[in-house]
């Protein structure tokens, strides 16, 4: 075996270049004779739009030409990729979202118009010439506003209501029923913040056209250039596939907002065509703050219904989800399909009710953001049964244990619609306890307090479902999208490989887990792979890289795709070694023949697939080159128990955390040090949203923390050392790889055993009445619970 | 936000209000004013350079009187565009009331702002508003009173130099 193969801690290769500055990211593109566009955007929340002019602005200084609506009204509008059938059997409204507005603007940043010029600064300046006359209309920025009658965000489809879900319906009555009869019911209203995705690297688009062969080509930053070639070319502009390249390059950092398909994209492939120079667009700071799809703002009221002894017998949840002013790609399907299947969480609650009511406001769109409806679903659930546990005077973790599903319990079917395939929520658990060193809590907290400061321990659960599948179930669903992942394995002639992904890597180490992939199942070193992905134009059709899906499903591609390899290559040995194909093993690069001495080295079978002087031509074509593609039969549910220790302080309200400790079933693991590099990042962006972020509005729609100044981003000294282990490992049943997804984890896990903590500090400490405290958990809103 | 104050101010009545009609002395007053034109009747039009924390812009905007009670009380309220900074929407009902030794003027600010402005400058804004209204009614008492001068001027005696005089010496002195 390679001992740079599964399981080895390789570090990555592709740091060396972001390390070194030699990273290659679209800004980094500046194609001849390139122009740069600067978009006019909407400073109200809600507006007639009467009118535009560009007069002035055309004629300034290198202004090639000044775009408005009406530049576009021929054109498609961007496209919602996931349609939700509601309670009723009524599909979702969807309202038009034009690549510039048409006659009305509906959030701060919403496109008005764009200046074409041939400096950045000369369209900057001369965008600030383009007079806009709108006449303000009434903002709807609270949610519950919104569908009470508020004024209408899109008047054409009369409601700001764009679905209201319940799932599973013919599970409300019994749900009902049980709350009626259960010995104690737990209820919490709590609010899931607003997020702001905050990549590093803003996004960027930039559109060429070649008009000697009338071929587009985008390049932007995107976790799925495919889906954006789909969705763009047949959906808004109108370009067939073969006709539009779409190229997604070194992207730094994506959290799910660089998934959708926003109009920056459509717009300068459209401009590039008609100007007939390429045009590039590079997000402000600022503009991202107003423009990148947002994450998270549920409003929610859950309620656990429970025995005498803590069992858990029923559960129902309304929440009203925000979705801004436009349908975002797959924003529709966050609260629903993301959020609803799991509210079971790691328990056997027989019965479960969930309403999800999607709502338009005068804010900016909101859509998939790390964990994307599942941290929301892990967040009220693991709040409500820590409260569960207090009013029951039960301990949380006996509690949680008490209602676990069991090992010998898989698959496990819920009754929210999934069936988990495997999951030790008792060992994970088990870890918890031990590399938390929960037994020394007490010492811990004793310590605290002689310096004043008030200790507080959160344990929480959380489940995910990872690599969202399959596609004729997700069809089934509403999604406009198969959901399966390809991949081109390419074997040089001298041995060396090239895999072709339809995944994108933007973070989370492809270029180095890939290879030790198909170091393993031949037997040769990973650095004689190399991974290509994020352009259209040379790897196979796929889906690209959010949910925690590209080692499980792109992976799997991939395992497939080396699969069909290695058995041609064995026909191939069979052939020089004169044995019969089903003799021929493989192992540590070398193809023997059973039982004997001999053998040919991998080398050697790769030249004669291009060398073909002694080869079968008769029954197999030469090259060894093949392609597969995977859709897997089940989302894979990776699983873990995460223990915090806060220290308040009780004069300011401050919380400082001590400790994170997480405990993770991921399955197998291809290589540790990414998985562990990718729960840190997961429990820093919890920990962001527990204690630091959030988006806020003013009543008229204005973001007011909308710049670094007010929208407080983690820093080095608000997370702590984290304790990551994924020793617990129920492997998943249904991919080659056995593994699960580890992407979202850390967020989706991090944000209740943060609140729990700091609840269970303010508890320990005496302030009885605080049963919660809705996040960020700023010192003020911590110090002001102290005084009620 | 929303602020309110009061200051006393040594004139009386009817100047102080003739002094908050005249777009000269509103020129002269608001803080970073390039130009103030117009009348009562028709609203005033504005220039003003002001910075809000990181953004700097020419503001230009109307102003307009409305709820007049003649001699006693007003509504000024105006709105100004920034371009690309933003835009910011306020408005001071001042009342008069004579007192002992002048007039009190009594203010109720508000003021809401949009686009970068609030994006980037939210949390400054209720302070920037505080100093905005301060100095316009610092620069609007001194306009009437003449600067703050050290020992108060003797009855009668004008002081020397037209440049210390203030906007009802220059009118009337």
């Amino acid at each position: 075996m390679p001992k740079d193969g599964i399981g080895a801690s390789t570090k990555r290769r592709e740091d060396i270049r972001f390390l070194t500055g030699n990273g290659h990211y679209t800004d980094d593109i500046n194609l001849r004779g390139q122009t740069y566009a600067v978009f006019v955007r909407s400073q109200v929340a809600h507006g007639k739009l009467n009118k535009v002019d560009t007069s002035t602005a055309a004629g300034m200084p290198g202004v090639l030409r000044v775009f408005t609506g009406e530049d576009f009204a021929a054109v498609g509008g961007v496209p919602c990729g996931w349609q939700v059938t509601d309670k009723h059997g009524k599909v979702m409204l969807e309202p038009k979202h034009p690549v510039l507005a048409q006659g009305k603007v509906r959030y701060v940043g919403d496109a008005i118009a764009v200046v074409v010029a041939e400096t950045e600064a000369q369209a900057r300046d001369a965008a600030e010439a383009v007079v806009v006359d709108i006449d303000e209309l009434p903002a709807v920025i609270d949610m519950k506003a919104a569908v009470a009658g508020g004024p209408l965000v899109h008047d054409e489809i009369g409601s700001n209501l764009c679905y209201d879900w319940g799932f599973v319906e013919e599970n409300k009555a019994a749900t009902d029923a049980a709350f009626e009869t259960a010995a104690h019911v737990t209820t919490l209203e709590l609010v899931n913040n607003r997020l702001v995705p905050n990549a590093m690297e803003p996004r960027v688009a930039v559109g060429d056209y070649e008009r000697s062969t009338g071929q587009h080509t985008l390049y932007t930053t995107s976790q799925n250039p495919h889906v954006i070639r789909l969705l763009m070319g047949a959906f808004v502009l109108g370009i067939p596939e073969q006709k539009l390249r779409v190229v997604a390059p070194d992207v730094g950092g994506g959290f799910g907002s660089k998934i959708f398909h926003y109009v920056e994209e459509a717009f300068v492939t459209f401009a590039a065509k008609v100007v007939n120079r390429p045009v590039k667009w590079t997000a402000q700071r600022s503009e991202s703050f107003i423009t990148d799809a947002h994450g998270r703002d549920h409003v929610t009221k859950i309620q656990l219904a429970m025995d005498k002894d803590g069992h858990f017998l029923a559960l129902r949840t309304d929440t009203y989800a925000n979705m801004g002013a436009y349908l975002s790609t797959f924003a529709p399907s966050v609260p629903t399909w993301l959020h609803g299947t799991l509210m079971a969480g790691n328990y056997k609650t027989p019965l479960i009710y969930v309403n999800v009511k999607a709502v338009f406001t005068n804010t900016v769109p909101v859509d998939a953001y790390r964990g994307a409806g599942r941290p929301e679903a892990t967040y009220q659930l693991e709040r409500v049964i820590d409260k569960a546990a207090r009013e029951l005077g039960i301990d949380p973790i006996e509690l949680r244990r008490r209602n676990f599903v069991q090992p010998n319990e898989f698959p496990y079917q819920t009754p929210v619609a999934v069936v988990y395939d495997t999951g030790n929520y008792q060992a994970t658990m088990d870890k918890l306890i031990e590399i938390a060193d929960l037994a020394g809590f007490d010492k811990r907290r004793a310590e605290s307090a002689k310096h004043g400061k008030l200790r507080g321990l959160g344990v929480n659960c959380y489940i995910e479902a990872c690599g969202i599948a399959p596609s004729h179930l997700v069809g089934q669903l509403g999604a406009r999208a198969g959901l399966y992942e390809s991949a081109t394995v390419r074997v040089n002639a001298t041995g060396g490989i090239v895999v072709m992904t339809g995944s994108h890597s933007h973070g989370q180490g492809h270029e180095t887990a890939f290879p030790q992939v198909i170091a393993d199942m031949i037997g040769i070193p990973a650095d004689s792979v190399e991974i290509v992905h994020g352009d259209t134009a040379n790897t196979p059709m796929g889906m690209g890289t959010y949910g925690s899906r590209s080692l499980a499903v792109g992976g799997s591609a991939m395992v497939k795709a080396t699969n069909k390899i290695i058995a041609k290559a064995k026909k191939i040995a069979a052939h020089l070694l004169e044995a019969s194909d089903a003799d021929i093993e493989l192992k540590d690069g070398k193809f023997s023949v059973a039982g004997t001495d001999k053998s040919v080295d991998w080398g050697s079978v790769c030249l004669a697939a291009y060398v073909p002087h002694n080869y079968p031509l008769e029954s197999l074509e030469p090259g060894l080159e093949e392609t597969a593609f995977y859709d897997p039969s089940n989302f894979t549910y990776p699983a873990g128990a995460y223990a915090c220790e806060v220290e308040v302080d009780p004069d300011t309200g401050k919380v400082k955390i001590c400790s994170f400790a997480a405990a993770d079933d991921f399955g197998n693991i291809v290589n540790p040090m990414i998985v562990d590099g990718q729960v840190h990042g997961g429990i820093g962006q919890g920990i962001g949203q527990a204690l630091l972020e959030s988006a806020v509005y003013d009543e008229n729609g204005q973001l007011l923390s909308g710049s670094y100044m007010d929208y407080a981003m983690p820093r080095a000294d608000d997370v702590p050392f984290y304790t990551v282990d994924h020793s617990c490992q129920t492997p998943c049943t249904h991919n080659p790889l056995g593994v699960k997804g580890c992407g979202e984890a850390g967020a989706i896990g991090s944000p209740p055993a943060v609140v729990n903590a700091v609840v269970d500090a303010l508890q320990r400490a005496g302030h009885t009445s605080v049963t919660h405290i809705d996040m960020p958990l700023s010192p003020s809103r911590v110090w002001a619970a102290m005084q009620a | 936000m929303e602020l309110t104050d009061e200051r006393l101010i040594k004139a009386a009545p009817d100047v102080v209000w003739a002094a908050i009609l005249n777009p000269e002395v509103l020129k002269d007053c608001v803080p970073g004013c390039e130009s103030m034109t117009g009348s009562v009747a028709d609203g005033f039009e504005a220039v003003v350079v002001q910075k809000v924390g990181p953004v700097k812009a020419r503001f230009t905007g109307v102003v307009h009187l409305s709820d007049i009670t003649e001699g006693r009380a007003v509504t000024i309220s105006g709105e100004g565009k920034g371009g690309p900074a933003g835009f910011a929407k306020g408005g001071a009902k001042v009342r008069l009331d004579p007192v002992e030794g002048g007039t009190q003027l009594s203010y109720e600010v508000s003021a809401s702002v949009g686009g970068k402005l609030a994006q980037l400058g939210s949390r400054l804004i209720d302070g920037f508003a505080k100093k905005m209204a301060d100095d316009f009614f610092t620069r609007f008492q001194e306009t009437i009173e003449g600067p703050a001068a050290p020992d108060p001027e003797p009855e009668g005696e004008p002081p020397e130099g037209e440049a210390k005089k203030g906007w009802l010496k220059r009118i009337i002195g």
